[in-house]
């Protein structure tokens, strides 16, 4: 890793700079991360001290994937990751299309499109959970129009659609910006290149665009998962608790479920520790990509 | 453009309309139904025209708080928010900062080391550490405290990079000129290399600012004390308290003002959002 050519000398400086982050990151981020490792691989003692902690090796993973409760709440993530991240992008990729059109009016819609970034996950879930509220809300009593009785709180694949589009709902900002941003920087050379050829528009984006587009969807997908995995606690909490019958149960709602409300600390540990390796795996994606990039 | 379609431009227009119309609404909703009294939601479907309460709604929500269940008035939380919001910014800039200029214009034994324990907070999310990081601050003694609610998320490995990025671009020769007029390493800091970071400061002020105001895990585990309680964290329990409907008038005034903070912070500064956003993640 580089520094600058020439540097400045001093003995005890640097170490003075560096302590408050490095003390912080100890106390908060390493400390706490090895303990979940440990206590991961433990079981738990009773409230008395009569029973010591015992080590139980990979019994607390063993029992995790033997779980059913645990392997719904993997599928549930994977549902919700996905539908989250698909419905996200492509609305807001539609979006940054049509506003890269625009001339005079861009800035106008940019506008308009970037603020929901601003809600909170449990604000933006506390918005829709309004809006979809089985006895005022608006959509169940224009879905009732058409046929369709909506109520999340008994079917659980409302309550998916509802945080699903909550969570996207707030996300769709982050991904406009950059896929305008991304949009803007195709030599247009290459657009006019194809027009003359005679290349319909739609022929052109799916072609030309969409491709060169890639690198920006490729890293957008990635932070999305990682947005839909960690980020959206709050969507949860504040509205559907996991529920009905553990129908959006995601996996880090599980966690905070299992380690503080049913106080199964070894369980919680060694799901924290599966997470962690997720979000290692993906920073480690996303690194490769930004790599990549370079040579882009 | 290649070629002028008057077609494609109206189409383009409207679906912009309707999609702003979509991405507006839910926010829209919530301010109408801030403005209306209790009676508007006890049947039939929710308002879509301004109602004559909003005085007294927002007077109850900000100075009365609704003792009997037991969510307290919300000045207070919006003025935890704040201090939270504001502690979890600049801690994060000044550490950060000082920690980016450590690491460029020194060279020491463990520089590499030290690099790869900040990179790691990347990986490490408070969620998935929950039940760990609390026992640590438990033990610490700082539940129920400011110092609790801002110091853990103050590490942040994304704006130590991003002004480590930004001391590498610096040309090298005004710190040679510096060294050469006999100024130390702390005065080349204050003097050359702040005045050159302020647009990068702003930028990540503005998204610190968001990250810190909209934290709702943390506040909730850390906080027992409506004392401490913040103005995400808060509506939670105004929803969920009790098995009755919620109070959707007092809660939607109370969205409306949580909310609105963060989207005046970007409206307003939406150039440092956007370079903000989009250089924090390169």
């Amino acid at each position: 890793m580089q520094t600058k050519r020439s540097t400045f000398s001093n003995k005890w400086l640097p170490y003075a700079l560096l302590a408050p982050q490095v003390i912080i990151t100890l106390i908060f981020f390493v400390w706490p991360a090895s303990q979940a490792l440990i206590q991961s691989v433990y079981r738990q003692g009773d409230a008395f001290g009569i029973r010591p902690p015992t080590f139980v090796g990979f019994r607390n993973f063993m029992l995790l994937f033997e779980d059913a409760l645990y392997l719904n709440s993997l599928k549930v993530t994977l549902i919700f990751s996905v539908g989250t991240t698909l419905l996200s992008m492509s609305v807001a990729l539609l979006f940054a299309v049509m506003v890269n059109r625009m001339i005079r009016s861009r800035d106008s819609y940019t506008t308009f499109l970037v603020w929901p970034y601003a809600i909170a996950p449990a604000i933006a879930g506390v918005l829709w959970w309004f809006i979809f509220n089985p006895n005022i809300g608006i959509l169940p009593y224009v879905l009732q129009g058409v046929g369709y009785n909506w109520n999340h709180r008994s079917s659980s694949n409302d309550a998916m659609i509802l945080i699903i589009i909550a969570a996207a709902w707030k996300q769709i900002s982050y991904n406009f910006l950059f896929f305008l941003a991304g949009l803007q920087s195709i030599p247009h050379s290459l657009i006019e290149a194809a027009a003359i050829d005679g290349a319909s528009r739609m022929k052109r984006f799916w072609t030309i665009v969409f491709p060169l587009l890639s690198p920006i969807t490729f890293f957008l997908m990635v932070v999305n998962i990682v947005y839909a995995m960690f980020d959206t606690f709050g969507v949860i909490h504040a509205t559907t608790e996991g529920g009905p019958a553990q129908a959006t149960n995601i996996l880090v709602y599980k966690v905070f479920r299992d380690g503080f409300v049913n106080l199964n600390i070894g369980s919680s540990a060694a799901q924290s520790v599966i997470l962690m390796g997720i979000v290692i795996v993906l920073t480690v994606v996303q690194f490769r990509y930004i790599e990549r990039r370079v040579n882009y | 453009m290649v070629e002028n379609n008057r077609w494609g431009n109206f189409f383009a227009h409207l679906v912009l309309i309707i999609g702003v119309a979509l991405v507006v609404f839910p926010v829209y909703v919530a301010v109408i139904a801030s403005t209306h009294p209790s009676g508007t939601f006890l049947r039939g479907v929710m308002p879509l025209l301004p109602g004559p309460n909003a005085l007294e709604n927002y007077r109850t929500v900000i100075f009365e708080g609704r003792s009997r269940a037991g969510t307290p008035p919300i000045g207070g939380m919006l003025w935890n928010s704040f201090i939270m919001a504001m502690a979890i910014t600049i801690g994060k800039l000044s550490i950060s900062i000082i920690s980016a200029f450590a690491i460029v214009y020194f060279r020491f034994p463990f520089r590499i080391f030290f690099f790869w324990v900040i990179f790691l907070t990347l990986m490490l999310p408070v969620e998935v550490r929950i039940v760990p990081t609390f026992q640590v601050v438990a033990n610490l003694g700082m539940l129920n405290s400011f110092a609790g609610l801002s110091i853990p998320l103050i590490a942040s490995a994304t704006a130590t990079f991003l002004f480590r990025q930004f001391f590498m671009t610096v040309p090298e020769e005004l710190m040679e000129a510096a060294r050469v007029d006999g100024a130390g390493p702390m005065k080349f800091f204050k003097d050359i290399l702040l005045p050159l970071s302020i647009t990068n400061i702003a930028a990540l002020f503005v998204i610190m600012f968001i990250y810190g105001w909209n934290q709702y895990l943390w506040p909730l585990l850390i906080t027992t004390d409506p004392e401490y309680y913040t103005i995400v964290m808060g509506i939670q329990r105004m929803v969920t308290g009790g098995d009755s409907e919620p109070l959707w008038h007092l809660v939607m005034a109370t969205v409306t003002l949580a909310a609105l903070p963060p989207i005046l912070v970007i409206l307003f500064m939406q150039r440092l959002f956007v370079k903000g956003l989009t250089e924090t993640e390169k």
